[in-house]
């Protein structure tokens, strides 16, 4: 299955990537000739099949809603590339 | 014979002993690591005075005859994809370049309450997408089998340093064969727990249902007594398993005497090399005259599992990668404007080429109008793969395949060709569909005097049994003693 640049270019957006018109090229080709390869899934019939989400094995607990200590905003903050008193800080969204 | 040359047991053993300390086992692995790295390239960063602090503790708690686990002060590494608070760690990717986490991951704090020097940060493809090691964004590393080839992937520094004898072992993380692959491709050892065996809290996300830390090590023993330190239920990871660990080596020399082993035919396929072919079938006559019983046995759904694994694990990273926006950690586009463009900017110029692949076809394969066709579909064939599996397991207790279909191959042979680099994983990624316990053990080597893998795949939480089926064979051979030439 082709994927077209137009498509390429949606996925793009969806998937906040700002590719390059050489990128967007090189993906349309490549991602098309995996989806040529996955399309074998379609020749299979899963129709009364349950899907797997998740390969848990074991029981899942759930744990007490208690609370506990977590990061102080100092530690939090340790890494935001911008930040402002104890709030990491993004560029205006509402002009 | 140098101190690097021992195994983690015979290390643990001179250090019970007071023979040697854990701060002369950590210098010698910092200056193998001065010696060998700068061709091998397996680590990312070195935490050289980390490490010395804590083997100076180490020696101080065997000294007072107060270890803190069999394996305090046996020094080791840790692939870069886990969180250890206070050293930069960057999952080999220029997004996270200048991260130092503010804490450590479950496994890393197991490790340092077990009192092991965490000698650094091993290099990996970016993100753990990959099979070669080639997609990292900081270097590239060199198998020290043959130096122009890969170590594998996408735990290819862990299965260098191991295999170079720089650390006397290591973590990787296994999404797809990760662990395997590059332990086959290097001449170690490497098992992937089950799903759920051992906590991922920490561990920086590729694909949520499928990534599973686990050891690389140069024998089985070794491999058996790392995991014994990580495998425990974690509270702070819900698909943690609270299952009761057990005594991974009680039963390791028990032998295969009256085990069935399954032979699946669809691991047995055209265009394997017929070296790693004749290796592994010569390995499986061993284990008949050893007293086990060879079962020929059918997985009919394998060929749809690359297809199945290739739209999972994608989508699931490309949420899982949602998080890397430029705003909490992280690398952030700096002439931006406006928050869209600084989000696209940012992972335009953070990701590299295969990580944005993967981003792209899990987006497609979860959108809508595509989902009920690819990622719905594949979800159930994941059922039909799994459940080949539950029944095989009903006859047989184990089974035996190649672990990579081809020996170590040459850097830059695969680079341009994503198909063809994910057929790497062929054999590997059914067991992480599956959720299973797989591993592999060395079993010898072509005329080239590359290294091939067996690999033994089990029931769920059975990693007892794949260790001591996994050790029968190691016995008989001791490839761990071959070291690796380091040249190219």
């Amino acid at each position: 299955m082709a994927l077209t640049l137009e498509q390429v270019r949606h996925v793009a957006t969806l998937a906040r990537l700002a590719l390059t018109p050489e990128e967007e090229q090189r993906f349309s080709t490549q991602l098309s000739a995996v989806l040529d390869a996955v399309a074998q899934l379609q020749s299979l019939d899963v129709e009364a099949v349950e899907p797997t989400s998740h390969a848990t094995l074991a029981e899942s607990l759930l744990r007490e809603d208690v609370t506990r200590p977590s990061l102080p905003p100092e530690k939090s903050l340790a890494n935001a590339p911008a930040k402002s008193g104890t709030s990491f800080a993004v560029p205006k969204i509402i002009e | 014979m140098q101190l690097t040359d021992l195994t983690m047991l015979e290390l643990a053993a001179k250090l019970a002993a007071g023979a040697v300390s854990s701060e002369e086992a950590t210098r010698a692995c910092l200056e193998r690591i001065r010696q060998v790295d700068p061709k091998v390239r397996a680590f990312l960063r070195v935490d050289e005075e980390g490490a010395l602090v804590a083997a100076r503790a180490s020696d101080a708690r065997r000294k007072a005859g107060n270890p803190a686990s069999p394996l305090d002060g046996v020094p080791v590494g840790l692939k870069d994809i886990f969180l250890t608070e206070g050293v930069e760690t960057t999952a080999g990717s220029r997004i996270l370049e200048g991260f130092v986490p503010p804490y450590d991951a479950t496994v890393v704090r197991l490790l340092k309450e077990a009192g092991l020097p965490l000698v650094g940060k091993l290099n990996m493809d970016e993100f753990a997408m990959g099979s070669s090691n080639e997609s990292s964004a900081y270097s590239l590393t060199h198998n020290p089998w043959d130096l122009t080839r890969t170590p594998g992937g996408s735990s290819g520094g862990s299965s260098a340093a191991v295999a170079a004898r720089e650390v006397f072992g290591a973590l990787g993380t296994d999404t797809g064969g990760s662990i395997r692959q590059p332990a086959a491709l290097t001449n170690t050892v490497g098992l992937k727990p089950t799903y759920g065996r051992v906590s991922r809290f920490g561990i920086i996300a590729f694909a949520s249902s499928l990534d599973q830390p686990g050891p690389m090590t140069r024998t089985v023993g070794d491999t058996a007594a790392l995991l014994q330190l990580i495998a425990r239920h974690d509270p702070q990871d819900a698909t943690s398993a609270a299952v009761e660990t057990p005594d991974y080596s009680a039963d390791l020399e028990g032998g295969v005497r009256g085990l069935r082993l399954g032979v699946p035919r669809e691991y047995f396929i055209e265009g394997m090399d017929p070296e790693v072919e004749a290796s592994v079938r010569e390995a499986l006559r061993e284990y008949e005259r050893l007293g086990a019983t060879l079962v020929d046995v059918s997985l009919p759904h394998t060929k749809y599992a690359l297809a199945t694994y290739y739209l999972i694990a994608p989508a699931e990273a490309s949420s899982n990668l949602a998080r890397y926006d430029g705003i909490r950690y992280g690398q952030r586009a700096k002439d931006a404007r406006g928050l869209k463009e600084l989000y696209a900017q940012t992972r335009e110029r953070g990701f590299g080429p295969e990580v944005k692949r993967r981003i792209m076809l899990g987006t497609y394969a979860l959108s809508a109008g595509y989902y009920d066709a690819y990622y719905l579909r594949a979800q159930k064939v994941r059922t039909l793969i799994r459940e080949d599996f539950t029944k095989v397991f009903k006859d047989v207790d184990a089974v035996l395949s190649p672990t990579s279909p081809v020996p170590a191959f040459k850097l830059g042979e695969k680079v341009d060709d994503p198909l063809s680099m994910y057929l790497m994983d062929v054999f590997t990624l059914p067991c992480n569909l599956a959720g299973l316990p797989g591993l592999s053990v060395p079993c010898g080597f072509t005329k080239a005097g590359l290294p091939v893998g067996l690999q033994v795949l089990g029931r769920p939480f059975d990693e007892a049994r794949l260790l001591r089926i996994a050790r029968a064979y190691e016995r008989e051979h001791d490839f761990f003693l071959r070291p690796a030439p380091l040249r190219g």
